[in-house]
């Protein structure tokens, strides 16, 4: 089981709060990512819940019972910190075995234990060697390798792929979201990147300055954005953002339409007018950064090759459907 | 434009720094010399410098007069000893400094390294009449005692400053593992500092091997080290310089070896956190 609830969990240091009181609840077996810009609080929440740090106000339940005055290590839950923090000295054996070695499990189980997590992680041929002898890749596998063997109520991950590069960075992507639908344990994700929270969550929590902005699925946060900056924050490229008359005139302060909800026209009437200020084809996708004089810098996405090019004229048309209102303080109007 | 390290500039620097090194090493090969030398050629004025008559007889006077090897045993024991229990204190000390540093940390390194700055004279009468009234004077507890306490606070820093390289995040790792405060000390803080206590402890052999002001006005025979042995040279009845010499070189010379293996790890060790 590994049910983890927060109520109005709150963290300063000092006079600076970090954690304005969250409020989340994480069914077992889910696949949570906190997702936010650097400095937003999504680390030092993580490490609420891990018990690495202590928290100034609130509840953290696991399970129903409330750990705030647990240690980290009676918590049952196991992270994999940025770093990696592998134990140098030791091979990759004893790195994977260090926490059943720790809980006193006999030689024997711990040995069956850590070469099924190698397995798992195709780490076999490795046992024997120490960190340093590892590729970055590997290192990675080594540290999940350490969280998966002790069987933890939670995975608390803190930005894991973020030291890799772009390629293998994709390929432990897939691999993390199938192991921890292999093992069904609930798992808990931090990163700053968009694109690993969207493809990688079962749910997300988008945090700014310390506080829970919208928390639901990713289609739920692409289609439903609950403000301003959940919507500006999620989907790449961003969403378009029109304040003025176009946007009173849907009754709203500020209108959005996502990139890939413009219809490019070339020679329509209606619409948004502009000039391309750069056009960028990619083969599959055609991606526009067009003036548009009074309404600022529009990006419009095409799926597929669209032949135009910097200078040329466009009209841009919002689907009408797709089309978000905020009000004056950047809330979503529904309806 | 990058200098030129013309040939002419390399000749003359590496003949400079020969002759500087040769200086600095002098008066080490003089009194390495001057041991092998009749007490008659040791102070003889133009002295000799190659081309004497070669003796080994200091050293067999030496050691006859006074037992070389029950001194060099204190050595070993006082030196060897005041660094295991300085080691023992600061280990703990300097863990705690580094990873859970209060407001008040840097005001009591600061404290502790200013007890070094008062000369050691200041307090040498108190001391000598704890240490009477305790009975502790000539003894080897004594100065193991007073010598580790002299030495704990380069001790304490040294270690802080490993110590303080070590990734936060690893010792984090161990703590989720399940690891409590003794047991990280003892799996994971530890092993990867020994490269620095291992400098740490040459560091403090040596300081502890060479002090001289405690030991010679602590101890007079039983317990005295290496330092009292060769001050027994200068006496009132007069200057020995080529038994003292014999006497200076026997009790340089382990810690001589023991310096030249590990000069990496020494070296190492007195630069470590000023350059990365």
């Amino acid at each position: 089981m590994g049910q983890i609830t927060l109520q109005d969990v709150q963290k300063s240091f000092g006079p600076v709060h970090i954690i304005k009181g969250a409020d989340l609840e994480i069914v077992d077996g889910s696949f949570v990512v906190f997702v936010g810009p650097s400095g937003c609080g999504k680390t030092t929440l993580l490490r609420l819940i891990a018990g690495l740090e202590d928290v100034s106000g609130g509840k953290i339940l696991i399970d129903g019972k409330n750990v705030v005055d647990t240690p980290p290590a009676k918590r049952g839950l196991s992270m994999v910190f940025q770093s990696y923090a592998l134990y140098p000295h030791m091979s990759v054996r004893g790195n994977i075995g260090f926490g059943l070695k720790m809980a006193g499990l006999a030689r024997d189980e711990i040995n069956r234990k850590v070469e099924a997590a190698a397995a798992t992680l195709n780490l076999t041929p490795y046992l024997d060697r120490k960190p340093r002898e590892l590729s970055g890749g590997q290192r990675q596998r080594v540290a999940i390798g350490r969280a998966i063997v002790r069987e933890p109520k939670a995975f608390l991950f803190d930005e894991p792929l973020s030291n890799l590069d772009a390629a293998l960075r994709v390929q432990m992507r897939i691999e993390v979201t199938r192991l921890q639908k292999q093992l069904g344990t609930t798992a808990i994700y931090v990163t700053h990147d968009q694109v690993e929270a969207m493809t990688m969550a079962d749910k997300i929590v988008v945090l700014n300055g310390g506080k829970i902005e919208q928390y639901g699925s990713p289609l739920d946060l692409y289609e439903k954005p609950a403000n301003l900056f959940v919507a500006g924050f999620i989907g790449s490229p961003k969403m378009n953002f029109v304040t003025g008359e176009h946007a009173v005139q849907k009754g709203a302060a500020t209108i959005g339409v996502r990139p890939e909800h413009l219809k490019i026209e070339r020679d329509g009437a209606g619409g948004w007018q502009g000039t391309i200020a750069v056009a960028e084809h990619l083969g599959s996708d055609t991606f526009l950064y067009v003036d548009a004089g009074p309404l600022g810098m529009l990006t419009a996405r095409y799926i597929g090759e669209l032949s135009l090019h910097a200078g040329d004229h466009v009209s841009l048309v919002p689907e009408p459907m797709r089309i978000h209102r905020f009000d004056a303080s950047g809330n979503a109007i529904s309806g | 434009m990058a200098r030129m390290a013309t040939r002419r500039r390399v000749v003359v620097s590496t003949i400079g720094a020969w002759l500087f090194g040769f200086l600095i090493f002098f008066p080490i090969l003089w009194m390495v010399l001057a041991s092998f030398k009749t007490e008659l050629e040791a102070f003889a004025i133009p002295p000799s410098f190659l081309f004497f008559h070669w003796t080994t007889e200091n050293y067999a006077t030496v050691q006859e007069r006074s037992d070389y090897f029950l001194h060099a045993m204190n050595s070993v024991i006082i030196a060897g000893g005041s660094t295991l229990i300085a080691l023992l204190i600061a280990i703990p000390a300097a863990w705690s400094m580094a990873f859970s540093p209060t407001k008040r940390t840097k005001d009591i390194l600061l404290w502790m390294l200013s007890t070094k700055m008062m000369p050691p004279v200041g307090v040498l009468v108190p001391i000598y009449l704890i240490y009477k009234s305790f009975g502790l004077l000539d003894s080897r507890i004594g100065l193991v005692f007073i010598l580790c306490l002299g030495n704990l606070p380069i001790v304490i820093w040294m270690l802080f400053t490993y110590f303080k390289e070590i990734p936060r995040d690893i010792l984090e790792a161990a703590r989720m593992d399940g690891a409590t405060i003794g047991r990280e000390l003892v799996y994971v803080l530890t092993p990867m500092a020994i490269p620095g206590l291992a400098s740490t402890m040459l560091l403090n052999l040596i300081l502890a091997w060479n002090e001289a002001f405690w030991t010679l006005n602590l101890s007079t025979s039983n317990a005295a080290p290496l330092t009292t042995f060769i001050a027994s040279y200068s006496s009132p009845e007069g200057l020995f310089w080529a038994k003292l010499s014999a006497a200076s070189t026997l009790a340089i010379a382990p810690i001589l070896v023991l310096g030249w293996f590990s000069q990496k790890q020494l070296v190492r060790g007195l630069t470590f956190g000023a350059v990365k």
